[in-house]
């Protein structure tokens, strides 16, 4: 017997790929769908096999020619964004009722022979030739009658069943009853694009995923501060943008050297102050490459409350340094949650690897944890030469572009 | 330039022994078990490499078990020991201030059974002789002692220690950790009672991955790892002829200029330590009165956390560890043998380890205390409030 993978490799020669959102944007709606199947055809160009995607009907297909590896197809239709599920579809020709009806039970026995006990079911079918001798209604409930006649323990359940047995009748007749899960949202590249705020942590690779996943380009900013963070820790950020490209495709990866603006902030405002004040030097700084880079916001990992800057304070605070739109998908996330989608994604394993830097010199033993905005803007201006200092990091400015990889690192 | 001061860590290969790898990775490539002629040409490397590296340990040829490196020495030493020697009894010595491939197959042991005592160790990193004479019991099998500890370069008395071994109770298993001190200072296992000994070639201007465990024919060992039977069945897997070859080439060319180097290596760490004597609060972790290797010098400094003097060393070309390089990468990770000489946590933390080598050039100190001196005063600055 077939393992389940290799049966359905032989069965499955096309995808019904749904979308949910997409599917109610009005005259926009080719656009959408023009952009995802940019984004589903980008997607399986590194997956073995012969595909063709179509658009027909309001509905997108995926073909395969010959030999694929199933696997390998849903693991990259599960990286598109705007894709809501994946349908395997079986086809075959069409050689009467009776024929029809020994193929889908023929179907659903090597589908659902490991099914620990009897689904419930419901025929679904759809019609697009209309000299087909049966009508839906009727198609409907000869082969309901006969499946049960199979399947004797099977029941039907209209409403909510286990197994909905799609079958479209057009020039073939394709049947599909799994449904893989997509990933949601909307196809990349519709929305413009996002400048996100990029450290090693668990948090903004998973921000960024969020907003990408809404459609958004990413473009990434990293700040780093040698000799205070090593080189290990930047490296890791690569790697963590590397990790997002995977969804988000190509990401500008900006590195600024922030040590000098770090240290001079240190040298003039109050020490409970530092973070928040070096965090809006950050913003600052993200907003003009934003500008630069055509980015219509920025976005951050902050999740409201976790730590001392991330206050509903410290991010009014934060916020006021720019004028920039911030993005934060995370607002309203527990960690736990967060640490989820980082896991899902796959880049927790190398968030929490330990190069952690040595910024926590930078951090106050006691952070202010209700800044006020007013005294901020007051102390700010208390440091020396701080325009020169930006207009300086900015000028070390270091461009990484990083795209999605199928190749091993090169030495 | 570029300043290499992280030879603890690791060493840069001689060039002669690159060179003699390549040719037996491109032309005597052959299976030492093989009955050919490339097999009898690889088995003539293999003749070598026991003959140079017995002669300098002053052992016997078929004595020399050859490892994957260091860490596989002390595992088969340890392990193999102890598993063989159980029905002896089961209790094991070892100090406070061990290797982690010592320490953490005491751990595997201590849950096999068998009871290890971990001996204290004074303000200077050494073991006291009485209190490792009261531990002793009828049970005690083996004792497992570091020769020179890879973070403060602080020598253990072997002598002495074997010296009393064999007073004591003859049947004990003596190991020591030679890594840090094979072919760099002068080592007599026969002499000093030692049974076991640990060495590793990449310390000492040879390959990674490749490393031996000398084995006095009379202790019963186990294997840890089943195959072939190569090498008296005490190490399965055909042998590493280049890195093994590559490994006695690196012991030979260090054994010639030993007496050299010590004298080389002294006069460096004399004018490190002179040149470090203009930093105020800079604290040298070891005396005059102990023996330390002269070519690790482990250096607290107050105020400043030692990653970050690293990075600032780094950025100009100077290459330091903190601590010691292979647990540097676990977070939160304080040294043991760091806190077992009495150093507090923050003092740990600001603590920054120099090691010298056969490469190290006198310009290369005086750039590095140079560098200091610009460094330190301004990372001072910053210091958490």
């Amino acid at each position: 017997m077939l393992s389940g993978e290799a049966m359905r490799e032989q069965y499955y020669q096309a995808f019904l790929i749904k979308y949910a959102e997409i599917g109610i944007k009005g005259k926009n709606r080719h656009l959408f769908e023009s952009a995802l199947v940019k984004q589903i055809k980008n997607s399986l160009k590194k997956t073995d096999g012969n595909f063709t995607v179509r658009r027909s009907n309001g509905r997108i297909f995926l073909e395969i020619e010959g030999e694929y590896s199933f696997h390998d197809t849903i693991a990259a239709l599960q990286t598109v964004f705007g894709i809501s599920g994946i349908c395997p579809m079986v086809q075959t020709d069409d050689e009467g009722f009776e024929k029809l009806g020994v193929f889908i039970c023929d179907y659903l026995r090597s589908i659902f022979s490991d099914i620990s006990s009897p689904p419930s079911f419901k025929v679904a079918a759809r019609r697009s030739r209309k000299d087909y001798p049966l009508d839906t209604m009727q198609i409907n409930a000869q082969l309901g009658s006969v499946i049960l006649a199979a399947f004797p323990t099977w029941y039907v359940d209209v409403h909510n069943p286990d197994v909905m047995v799609n079958v479209e009748i057009r020039e073939k007749i394709y049947i599909y009853s799994e449904t893989f899960p997509g990933l949601g949202g909307m196809p990349l590249g519709m929305g413009g694009k996002a400048m996100l705020l990029l450290s090693g942590g668990i948090d903004s690779p998973v921000a960024g995923f969020m907003v990408a996943k809404r459609g958004i380009k990413i473009d990434a900013v990293y700040f780093h501060a040698p000799p205070y963070t090593s080189d290990r820790a930047k490296q890791k950020v690569v790697d963590l943008a590397q990790l997002v490209t995977r969804y988000t495709g190509t990401i500008y990866l900006h590195i600024i050297n922030f040590t000098d603006i770090q240290c001079r902030i240190y040298d003039c405002c109050p020490h409970e102050e530092l973070t928040i004040i070096m965090r809006r030097y950050m913003m600052r700084i993200a907003e003009h490459i934003a500008k630069e880079t055509d980015c219509l916001g920025l976005i951050t990992g902050e999740s409201i409350g976790q730590v001392a800057s991330q206050t509903l304070q410290s991010l009014a605070a934060t916020d006021e340094a720019c004028h920039l739109p911030v993005y934060r998908p995370l607002a309203g996330f527990d960690k736990i949650e967060i640490i989820e989608i980082a896991k899902k994604i796959g880049t927790f394993s190398t968030s929490i690897l330990p190069y952690e830097d040595c910024c926590t010199i930078f951090v106050a033993k006691h952070p202010v944890i209700k800044p006020d905005i007013n005294k901020i803007k007051r102390h700010e201006k208390d440091i020396k030469d701080i325009e020169n200092l930006v207009t300086a990091a900015l000028a070390t400015k270091e461009l990484i572009i990083m795209s999605q990889r199928d190749t091993p690192s090169e030495i | 330039m570029e300043v290499y001061l992280d030879n603890a860590a690791t060493t840069k290969c001689f060039p002669q022994v690159a060179e003699l790898m390549t040719l037996i990775m491109s032309e005597d490539y052959g299976n030492a078990a093989s009955l050919h002629q490339k097999g009898i040409t690889a088995e003539k490397y293999l003749r070598y490499a026991r003959e140079v590296i017995s002669a300098k340990l002053k052992v016997k040829e078929d004595e020399l078990i050859f490892t994957s490196g260091g860490t596989e020495s002390d595992n088969l030493a340890l392990a193999g020991a102890a598993v063989a020697n159980r029905r002896r009894g089961n209790h094991i010595i070892t100090t406070a201030i061990e290797h982690p491939a010592v320490e953490q197959t005491m751990e595997y042991l201590e849950a096999q059974g068998f009871l290890v005592t971990r001996l204290p160790v004074d303000d200077d990193g050494v073991i006291n002789l009485r209190e490792l004479e009261r531990v002793i019991c009828d049970e005690t099998i083996l004792v497992s002692i570091i020769h020179v500890n890879n973070e403060t370069g602080i020598i253990q008395p072997l002598d002495e220690i074997g010296v009393l071994l064999r007073k004591v109770n003859p049947g004990i298993i003596f190991h020591t950790d030679a890594v840090q001190g094979f072919g760099r200072l002068p080592l007599s296992p026969k002499r000093s009672g030692i049974d076991l000994l640990t060495a590793s070639a990449h310390k000492l201007h040879g390959p990674k991955g490749v490393g031996f465990l000398y084995k006095d024919e009379r202790v019963k060992l186990s294997p840890i790892s089943y195959g072939g039977g190569q090498q008296g069945g005490w190490r399965s897997g055909t042998e590493n002829i280049p890195g093994i070859a590559g490994m006695a080439k690196a012991a030979d060319l260090m054994n010639v200029m030993m007496d050299e180097n010590i004298i080389r290596m002294n006069e460096l760490r004399d004018r490190f330590l002179q040149g470090l004597t203009n930093i105020p609060q800079v604290t040298v972790n070891r005396s005059d009165s102990r023996a330390f290797a002269p070519y690790i010098v482990s250096v607290t400094i107050a105020g400043i956390k030692s990653e970050v003097l690293l990075h600032a060393l780094g950025e100009k070309g100077i290459y330091v560890s903190a601590g010691n390089a292979c647990s540097a990468r676990k977070q939160g990770h304080k040294s043991p043998t760091l806190k077992a000489i009495g150093l507090s946590n923050e003092m740990i933390d600001s603590t920054v380890r120099f090691s010298f080598s056969h490469y190290t050039e006198t310009v290369e100190i005086d750039y590095t205390l140079q560098a200091m001196y610009d460094i330190i005063p301004v990372l001072r600055k910053y210091v958490k409030r």
